[in-house]
């Protein structure tokens, strides 16, 4: 049952993905939405005068019109991915690159709409607790409405903003550090996130300040055909600490939705990031998230990333460790059911000797879902004393459901210790009968195993995220075996 | 109720295959509440697939006879709802469920036996349905961990993950306490335990099986854990069948003699 390999395992003929969502969309827990009230929205459809109509509407400087027209040219230069999922459904064309929800801005929570403010108790945040937490950057459509920052945090320098507030407002910092991880040309939707981007967070922890509790942000697409291209950039100061947290659950429609984020980070000298993310995009929605770190000397930086829903999700959050002592850990997680493609993964490159890395990846396939970690290891030459270990499992649910491994390992030092191991099992009938013979009836076992399978992440997570989490996996159980 | 009327478990011409090898070729077995029967056999007998066919192992094929609980036929039932009636399999190697800890799986098994199944998190504090209470439950798996000298710490590690063999038997009998079996099925219990802990054990489901009236199926190859667990009933598995039943003689008749002389006296008969 346990089929222990360090390369590609597949089973099961390829789920037609296309055609199972729209079924499955309906069945969708969050998939309620509140009616649509916009300020101003461009057209569907990308030309040069949408992207220059986005950089008025924020009142950019000329400096981010150039660089926004800049990536432009080379997202319509650039090919499509050719690894991956099937992208073939997403429609340029049909997309509304860009709307403004309302006027203003809420500092206070009694300012948000009622209507926000439902769609947030329709997600279970309880009020309390959104207080309580503090930094709570929720983005509704394409724009921040609200942004609360814990008083002590703007005592000791922590800058929690849009991109669009914090460009207006510390352009010198900003500009400094924007686009230098992920530029334009790294890839085609990073290419087109640069030339649209709109919402998202920026963060700035000052030298040796330590963020005790994690800032969070919720997002939330709410208009039809809508893309959505947030951009995050957080710099850590040299010995500082920020845990970021971003939780996603979406509306349902019956056309292709596409979220191609592009998250930026910095961990200087002796810092400390990580980065949480509970993905739950409804099933017809296209996830194409560009996520990169770099972490100089003795610092470290970490990848927490679940990913549930979406129609196809391709995500490899990497980071490039550039001095002495730098650390990444990544914690991926992955759940596909029915028509879903989860191509998840995670890349570490060994910029410097003396570095370390550790990637845990747990998948789990269910109702012809299929999962594949993709991953990368690079040790550049004369990055000596490094190591590196990845760890893969995955849990299949059923024989239709399927599961693969693409790892890459590029070495071009000597004296690195490189471990690659991969698994992949069914869900174990021993396991089951075990179970069984307390008591319990086959999918409440089947329930408590998969929970089992993925409680290493789950740890992880601050409380109400792992409450949350093991909610969803609950409901994404039910009746799937029995 | 069927009740007195029928005995706990009765066994008419059981016939098992597994992996298409025909292991048990018609077991005869009768055991009423209040009873301690065991069965013994040289290793790789069929002594295991005996218990397993009660519970219900899906790679336990039952191809003739049948098997009656206080009269009511366990082999339509799932195993699941054969624990619900009250049958009890300690395993003789456990399972290990990592990313479930002790504590979270014992609660559940607790109130899938007692309670119709899990209760949802909102009646976690009890009361409200399902007449579960987790401070009645917590101080009976308190009470058991005492009795049987456990760690509490046991509690919070992941279900058999890591275990060793005693560790492992302790956990099984923790569960047959907490769980208040009709009917235990005990499978090899003895093997990785010590001398100490099987003494600890062994009084413990002795102490469980007189005051809960419980019938009990041992199954062993060694005489150790009867010491403590004392037989009413004896019996002897050879070719698929008890190839003679008798009173507790027979343990240290086959003890004394071996399973060779036993072969030669009663298998050809």
């Amino acid at each position: 049952m346990l089929d222990r390999a360090a390369s590609r395992i597949a089973r099961s003929p390829e789920p037609a993905l296309a055609s199972e969502a729209a079924g499955i969309v309906q069945d969708y827990k969050f998939g309620f939405h509140e009616p649509e009230r916009h300020a101003f929205r461009t057209g569907k459809g990308l030309t040069r005068e949408v992207v220059e109509q986005i950089s008025e509407q924020k009142g950019e400087p000329k400096w981010m019109r150039d660089f926004r027209l800049k990536a432009l040219e080379i997202f319509w230069r650039k090919p499509m991915p050719n690894f991956g999922g099937d992208l073939a459904g997403i429609d340029f064309d049909n997309i509304t690159y860009y709307l403004k929800p309302t006027e203003g801005r809420y500092r206070n929570w009694d300012l948000v709409p009622e209507e926000i403010k439902r769609t947030y108790d329709r997600l279970g945040i309880p009020e309390d607790e959104r207080k309580f937490l503090g930094g709570v950057g929720a983005q509704y459509d394409s724009e921040v409405v609200y942004h609360n920052l814990k008083k002590e945090w703007d005592e000791k320098g922590v800058i929690f903003l849009s991109p669009e507030e914090a460009l207006r407002r510390h352009e010198d910092l900003f500009r400094e550090h924007w686009g230098t991880v992920i530029p334009p040309a790294d890839n085609k939707f990073a290419a087109l996130n640069s030339a649209v981007w709109s919402g998202g967070s920026f963060i700035y922890v000052p030298r040796g300040v330590k963020v005790e509790i994690p800032l969070q942000a919720y997002f939330r697409i709410n208009a039809k055909e809508m893309g959505q291209f947030e951009r995050t950039m957080i710099i850590v100061d040299e010995g500082a600490f920020v845990h970021y947290v971003e939780g996603c659950t979406a509306p349902v429609y019956s056309a292709d939705s596409l979220h191609s984020a592009v998250v930026e980070i910095v961990v200087k000298r002796g810092g400390r990031c990580r980065y949480t993310t509970i993905q739950n995009w409804s099933t017809n929605v296209y996830n194409l998230v560009t996520k990169r770190a770099m972490a100089y000397g003795d610092a470290t930086m970490e990848w927490i990333d679940g990913n549930l829903g979406s129609k196809l999700t391709m995500k490899y959050p990497a980071v490039y460790m550039m001095e002495p002592g730098a650390r990444g850990e990544i914690l991926s997680i992955a759940f596909a059911g029915k028509g879903q493609h989860q191509d998840a993964g995670a890349k570490v490159v060994h910029c410097a000797p003396h570095t370390s890395s550790l990637i845990t990846s747990k998948s789990i396939s269910k109702d012809g879902g299929r999962t594949s970690y993709r991953g990368l290891c690079k040790v550049l030459d004369g990055a000596e004393h490094c190591k590196s270990r990845v760890n893969c499992d995955a849990l299949l649910l059923d024989d239709r459901s399927r599961s693969d491994t693409y790892p890459t390992i590029e070495v071009d030092a000597e004296r690195v210790a490189i471990e690659h191991e991969a698994s992949v099992s069914k869900i174990s009938e021993e396991q089951l009968f075990y179970l069984m013979s307390r008591g319990l009836p086959e999918a409440e076992a089947a329930k408590m195993i998969v929970t089992g399978f993925i409680e290493p992440l789950i740890r992880e997570l601050p409380m109400e995220y792992a409450v949350e989490m093991n909610r969803l996996i609950e409901l994404e159980m039910e009746g799937s075996v029995g | 109720m069927s009740g007195a009327a029928h005995p706990l478990l009765e066994i008419e011409d059981l016939h098992v295959r597994i992996a298409g090898k025909e292991v048990l070729k018609g077991i005869r077995l009768a055991l009423k509440a209040g009873e301690v029967h065991v069965v013994l056999g040289q290793n790789g007998i069929g002594k295991s697939t005996l218990a397993y066919a009660i519970m219900g192992h899906p790679n336990y094929e039952v191809t003739g006879g049948r098997i009656l609980f206080e009269g009511e036929d366990l082999l339509a039932l799932e195993p699941d709802a054969r624990a619900r009636k009250g049958v009890f399999l300690a395993f003789q190697n456990p399972i290990s469920v990592p990313g479930v800890t002790v504590a979270n799986f014992l609660r559940t098994a607790y109130q899938a036996r007692f309670h119709g199944g899990p209760v949802k998190a909102a009646d976690k504090t009890g009361g409200s349905g399902s007449g579960f209470s987790v401070m009645e439950f917590q101080k009976r798996l308190r009470a058991a961990m005492t009795d049987l000298k456990i760690d509490p710490s046991l509690a919070t590690r992941y279900l058999n993950e890591g275990f060793s063999g005693g560790e492992k038997k302790q956990m099984e009998i923790l569960q047959m306490a907490l769980l208040r079996p009709r009917l235990a099925l005990m499978d090899e219990t003895d093997s990785g335990l010590d001398v100490d802990k099987l003494a600890t054990v062994g009084q413990a489901a002795d102490r469980q099986a007189r005051e809960q009236h419980m019938g009990v199926l041992v199954i062993t190859h060694y005489k150790r854990m009867l010491n403590y667990v004392r037989p009413t009933h004896a019996h002897l598995l050879m070719d698929g069948r008890l190839v003679v039943s008798k009173g507790p003689e027979l343990v240290d008749e086959i003890d004394q003699q071996g399973y060779e002389k036993a072969r030669a006296r009663y298998a050809a008969a």
